[in-house]
């Protein structure tokens, strides 16, 4: 098993170093560039070919790319054009934020998604079954940003159930340790800062989480399916075994395979809907930078975030492939 | 007392928008404790429907069984699940056709036994699984506590289907269901399971109904041998007599398909002409009519009745004479 995982990750180098490569390429030719953003309306050629020799702008790409591949291989993504301040740090500020909102939305999404999709499924062809296969069609065609606005509305300003915005109440003035605003709360027994942040995370992570969740239950669905008729289920009804065991050894543990994929490439894709989330409810995670950054070619900070994106994509499929080897030992042994 | 008694069995499958077809169609049939029974036919009679409906194991929705299905004086079809679930394992064993699709591929082999045990004969794991590895033991798995650990893909066929029926047995079932068990092994290896099989249920006293479209295996194992046709029984008879003269003609046809070893140089096989599929119901006709050799015009207007003639039972209104020898049967 060590060895496999240690193959993996030896694995994800190359796959790095192209994707390194891509998103440096790519945000090169994007037209426009950081001197003319910074520079705004003041900006003359003279001006803007004066800043990029400061910025380092005007070396050849190739040379660029590898003093940047030279630099994030110590560590050092530079400084934001916009801020100033050291890439890392930034995205260090910000990223407990995106985590915490993104966990907690892959939380609703697998809690619900599994149970729901194995009921639809034991109940195929009846009202529970239908009820599920529409609803999670709906919820995957519905837009991230345009449900949030609609949650936003109806939950939090009409019924005033749940916050409309930001991560924590004003009034509470949490200790900070990890950033991480519930645990932190839990961290320092600040049990009200804990329940305030979770209240504040409800409807973003319903937000994010309801395409994962639809995506979820529908996988799980067509797998159970499948893993029902199997003859080893049958098996074990021959066996006599009780129906739980039945289910919980023999069906879900089986039909947890595809479901394990289909959760790695969510959490995946759970970056690019959190941007739009913490849009909509001023979350102040890597969202607000990532756009930000876009906005002003901010080439260091763009540079940082994809990576980041890159390097999460890469450990996530990892951990697919170690949890799809822990479920199936067909796996293991080839 | 007959250990299950089988009466007037009917399982017709109903979908939404679709004619009910009845794959069971009024079968009746004894087991006597220790006795092996064939249930012998091609694709489609029925055979398969007939042994899960015994074992209650055809799905939940989409048909419905009819009759009575007596073991040991208990009519397994008024049973509800739970009390089924009881019984399955314990009271009935089944092995099935497909060794390795029927073995759960993610899960070790040993649990695949110790659990059986741990459900019917209330043992702790630790115990269940020095009992599995004796079992495996039991039916010719060489190194048996190794492959307690290992997973079904780890063994050849054979051996899956030896644990399989190490699986079966496991609680000494008195009645065994083996549907098929050896149409998934290679021709060496069926050998060696029939002769494990017979060797097993003679030794602990357990009846077994084989279910086969393979004579072969009914001569080498059967008491007694069901012949059934489109989900009904045409014709039943103690093994002997059924080879030596049979008398309907679908079972005549069956006998005159297969290779003999002693046959004349360019002797000709013989096949059934048709298939299933030339079926036509049995209301008020005899199903085997558009593919019989013998066939008469009443046997397009009358259904035959299943009768019982001195050990032998026949549903035929113009059965095979006695003494005309399988090979000379010769349909156009």
């Amino acid at each position: 098993m060590l060895r496999f995982i240690v193959r993996r990750l030896l694995q994800a180098i190359p796959t790095l170093l192209i994707l390194s490569l891509l998103v440096f390429v790519w945000l090169r030719l994007l037209p426009g560039g950081p001197a003319g953003a910074l520079l705004g309306d003041k900006a003359t050629p003279e001006k803007i070919e004066a800043l990029n020799k400061v910025l380092g702008l005007d070396q050849p790409l190739v040379i660029q790319y590898f003093k940047f591949l030279g630099r994030i291989l110590t560590g050092d993504f530079g400084s934001s054009l916009i801020s100033g301040e050291p890439v890392m740090t930034e995205i260090g500020r910000a990223l407990p934020a995106t985590i915490e909102l993104s966990m907690a939305a892959l939380l609703f999404a697998v809690v619900l998604g599994i149970p729901l999709g194995y009921l639809a499924a034991s109940y195929r062809g009846r009202f529970l079954d239908n009820a599920t296969v529409i609803g999670t069609l709906v919820g995957v065609a519905v837009p991230v940003f345009f449900l949030g606005i609609l949650l936003k509305k109806v939950f939090a300003q009409d019924l005033a159930l749940f916050p409309p915005s930001g991560r924590q109440d004003v009034t509470i003035d949490p200790t900070h340790v990890t950033n991480f605003a519930v645990l932190d709360g839990i961290l320092t027994q600040e049990w009200d800062a804990s329940a305030d942040a979770l209240w504040h995370l409800v409807l973003p992570a319903i937000a994010l989480g309801t395409i994962p969740l639809a995506v979820i239950v529908r996988i799980t669905r067509a797998s159970v399916l499948d893993v029902l008729n199997e003859d080893f289920v049958r098996t074990a009804n021959a066996k006599g075994l009780q129906a739980t065991i039945v289910r919980r050894r023999h069906v879900l543990r089986n039909a947890m395979l595809p479901v394990s994929t289909t959760i790695g490439l969510q959490t995946g894709l759970l970056l690019g809907g959190a941007v739009l989330t913490e849009r909509v409810f001023v979350w102040g995670g890597l969202g607000s930078l990532l756009a930000q950054g876009i906005e002003r070619r901010d080439y260091p900070r763009l540079q940082a975030l994809l990576l980041l994106a890159a390097v999460v994509y890469v450990l996530v499929n990892l951990l697919v492939d170690i949890s799809y080897a822990i479920i199936d030992p067909r796996v293991r042994t080839s | 007392m007959a250990l299950l008694e089988v009466r007037d069995l009917r399982v017709v499958f109903q979908r939404r928008g679709t004619e009910p077809f009845s794959a069971v169609d009024g079968v009746s049939f004894d087991v006597n404790p220790g006795q092996t029974v064939g249930l012998v036919g091609e694709s489609g009679c029925g055979k398969s429907v007939t042994s899960l409906a015994i074992m209650g194991l055809l799905p939940a929705r989409g048909n419905k069984v009819t009759g009575s299905v007596k073991f040991e004086g208990t009519d397994l079809l008024t049973l509800s699940n739970r009390e089924m679930r009881d019984r399955r394992g314990r009271d009935l064993g089944m092995v099935f056709q497909d060794p390795l699709s029927s073995l759960n591929p993610v899960i070790p082999i040993g649990l695949q036994v110790t659990e059986v045990l741990e459900r019917h004969r209330d043992m702790p794991r630790k115990k269940a699984m020095v009992e599995a590895a004796e079992l495996l033991d039991k039916v010719g798995i060489p190194d048996p506590t190794r492959r307690l650990s290992e997973y079904p893909h780890q063994l050849s066929g054979g051996m899956r289907q030896r644990a399989l029926i190490a699986i079966a047995l496991a609680c000494r079932p008195r009645l065994l269901i083996a549907d098929e068990p050896t149409t998934a092994l290679d021709v060496t290896i069926q050998a060696q399971i029939l002769a494990l099989l017979k060797e097993l249920v003679q030794d602990t006293g357990t009846a077994l109904i084989m279910i086969t479209h393979d004579l072969g295996v009914v001569a080498g194992l059967c008491d007694e041998v069901n012949v059934l046709y489109g989900g009904r029984v045409v014709e039943r008879a103690e093994r002997h007599q059924l080879f030596a003269e049979p008398r309907h003609p679908y079972t005549h046809g069956l006998l005159a398909s297969i290779p003999r070893l002693d046959a004349a140089r360019g002797e000709k096989l013989v096949p059934i002409k048709g298939s299933v599929a030339d079926n036509i119901p049995w209301d008020s006709a005899c199903a085997f009519a558009p593919r019989c050799p013998n066939a008469l015009d009443v046997c397009r207007q009358v259904t035959p009745a299943l009768e019982d003639e001195d050990r032998r039972s026949l549903r035929c209104h113009n059965p095979v004479l006695p003494g005309t020898p399988a090979a000379q049967e010769v349909p156009a």
